[in-house]
């Protein structure tokens, strides 16, 4: 199989896109893409327009799609419009079109056996984790969740998302809703009274690392999904790369678009902070 | 019917567009959107003797109109590039050109050495112009001695008639004058240009953004830079073929490289943007040769340089 063999560049309608606390909740008609996601994959989205200076595509973990059979995919996403890029997107109407390259990267694995899951997730780092949890519900896995956030504006907590999982813990650092705090001070009771076997998270890198941090304290599997600065989202640029360990022990600068976004967090090395790691395959 | 053909040194290629070093992966990432067959040449990441991890992240900040790099060359090193890249291109029955970067002349040569014997290769690009090495007198291009020598030890060492392309930096007082250097020195033909010194301070952080601090700029804001380069090099030298490159995200922006004097064009950071942007780039080159009348591409490589008193 070659690399996202599943990926297509379409030019998708917008066919809906609202406010959601400080988010923009956007769904795309893409056609047939929406039946090739899978949860964990991403999109890469052209912006600014055709005269813009913003030259390199945006990646948007999936939030959800849905086949309509023949008229067509829907695919959804959760915008930050934190940058110029992210901001001109939130800003597109529906009817407008937009060049989009989907599914990219990893998606996250899925057990085989009913098992029981945690989910976490950052900000609107919790998107993906809908579509996760109901994949892992129609497994037969019992699915909590825990996402955190500053303030409750920047908590993404649909209402029929809600009802995908067995239990939603909220956290936020100011205590504007849920309890005070980050994700990680809820975890580790989590973990133990509802005997989590496998931990999923989507999110900033720091609180990724402080995640995976707790699973090992556990001894969990713990599925991520990482984030680098990224050029072009197809595995061309060598921008987004990451030291990853493989199944050899060989820790490599891996692809965040290819070998990710989803990789196992016991593979990642949390602790190189803008250095390359001793040991890294042709490190010098 | 017009003739889009072009040539490089004594290389024969379809078309003029071509990818650019280090903005094509292995191929395989781009073939799942075009057939590799359909570009003038894929030229490779440049490749070394070693496998080599490249440089930390961040290694990459958006910039107005362009991109800041610091991969630093992360590659296989030549012999898995021999074992798996090349084959791989080949079956696509893509045209290669093999990008090459050393850290000492010595390693230019045994690179060429290598290569000599390979089969399907139609041209050499010698890089000898990254700008993201750690130490900058390894920027072989920014000195002429350096450069003549890089250049020497492969036109030493190739054998036979595999076109050496050699790829310069436009980070120099006069490009001609390392381009007359490195053409006395054996190169066929000049990639021209490399992605310009650059930096980025993250005003939040209030450090350099990027790992490797400096960068490589590329993309439309270096475009006259690379214009500029393309022509002065071609009025000094006419008949030294020129790879251009440079912020080429349209088929007008690579017909003002044909203008300027180059006789291909590589598409770079349009790539990241989109996929497709060579194939684009290739439709709306041909398009923009007809429609100002030109019979074929040859014609109109250098026509910026003629007199005044033209048409």
């Amino acid at each position: 199989m070659g690399i996202n063999s599943n990926a297509k560049q379409v030019i998708a309608e917008i066919v809906s896109n609202k406010k959601v606390g400080s988010y923009h909740h956007m769904v795309f008609a893409v056609g047939e893409i929406a039946n090739a996601a899978k949860p964990g994959n991403f999109v890469a989205i052209s912006v600014g327009g055709e005269s813009s200076q913003l030259v390199l595509r945006r990646a948007f973990a999936i939030y959800r799609t849905f086949d309509r059979g023949a008229s067509g995919g829907l695919l959804e996403i959760v915008v930050a419009p934190h940058g110029a890029g992210s901001a001109w997107l939130a800003n597109q109407q529906p009817g407008a079109k937009i060049d989009l390259i989907a599914p990219l990267g990893t998606a996250f694995g899925i057990p085989t056996e009913p098992v029981r899951a945690l989910l976490v997730g950052g900000g609107y780092g919790s998107a993906p984790l809908f579509g996760l949890s109901d994949v892992l519900k129609n497994r037969g896995c019992r699915v909590d969740m825990v996402i955190g956030a500053s303030t409750a504006m920047k908590i993404y907590a649909p209402l029929d998302g809600k009802r995908s999982v067995s239990s939603l813990t909220i956290t936020t650092e100011d205590g504007s809703t849920g309890k005070t705090g980050k994700v990680t001070d809820v975890l580790r009771e989590i973990i133990t009274s509802n005997e989590i076997d496998i931990v999923y998270s989507c999110g900033p890198m720091g609180m990724l690392e402080a995640i995976n941090n707790i699973t090992e304290e556990f001894n969990l599997v713990h599925q991520c999904s990482i984030e680098e600065s990224m050029a072009c989202g197809i595995g061309v640029c060598m921008t987004c790369v990451l030291p990853i360990k493989g199944d050899d022990g060989q820790i490599r600068m891996l692809r965040s678009c290819i070998d990710g976004p989803v990789v196992a967090g016991e593979r990642v090395i949390w602790n190189a902070k803008r250095t390359i790691p001793e040991g890294t395959w042709g490190a010098h | 019917m017009f003739n889009f053909q072009t040539t490089l040194g004594k290389a024969e290629f379809e078309n003029p567009i071509f990818t650019a070093s280090g903005c094509a992966g292995s191929g395989k990432e781009l073939s799942q959107f075009f057939e590799l067959n359909q570009l003038g040449a894929v030229v490779t990441k440049s490749i070394m003797l070693k496998a080599r991890s490249g440089r930390a992240t961040p290694r990459m900040a958006e910039t107005p109109s362009g991109m800041l790099n610091s991969i630093g060359l992360q590659g296989p090193g030549i012999d898995l590039f021999l074992e798996n890249d090349v084959p791989w291109l080949r079956d696509q029955g893509a045209t290669i050109v093999v990008s090459i970067a050393g850290e000492s002349v010595e390693d230019y040569a045994v690179l060429a050495r290598k290569l000599r014997a390979v089969p399907g290769i139609s041209a050499l690009e010698v890089n000898i112009s990254c700008p993201n090495v750690e130490n900058r007198g390894q920027v072989f291009a920014c000195h002429p001695e350096t450069a003549r020598a890089a250049i020497e030890a492969v036109r030493r060492n190739i054998g036979g008639e595999l076109p050496i392309i050699a790829k310069l930096t436009p980070d120099v007082t006069s490009i001609v004058e390392i381009a007359e250097e490195v053409v006395a020195a054996g190169a066929d033909g000049l990639a021209l240009i490399n992605t310009v010194l650059g930096m980025v301070i993250d005003t939040n952080t209030m450090r350099p953004k990027l790992a490797g601090k400096t960068g490589g700029l590329s993309g439309p804001a270096i475009r006259p830079i690379a214009v500029r380069a393309v022509y002065q090099v071609h009025a000094a030298m006419p008949h030294v073929k020129i790879l251009g490159m440079g912020g080429v995200s349209s088929g007008q922006d690579a017909f003002e490289f044909i203008l300027a004097g180059a006789s291909a064009v590589s598409v770079g950071t349009a790539t990241f943007g989109n996929p497709m942007a060579a194939m684009k780039i290739k439709e709306e080159l041909r398009a923009e040769l007809i429609s100002h009348g030109f019979d074929s591409l040859r014609e109109a490589v250098g026509y910026a340089h003629r007199s005044e008193g033209g048409n």
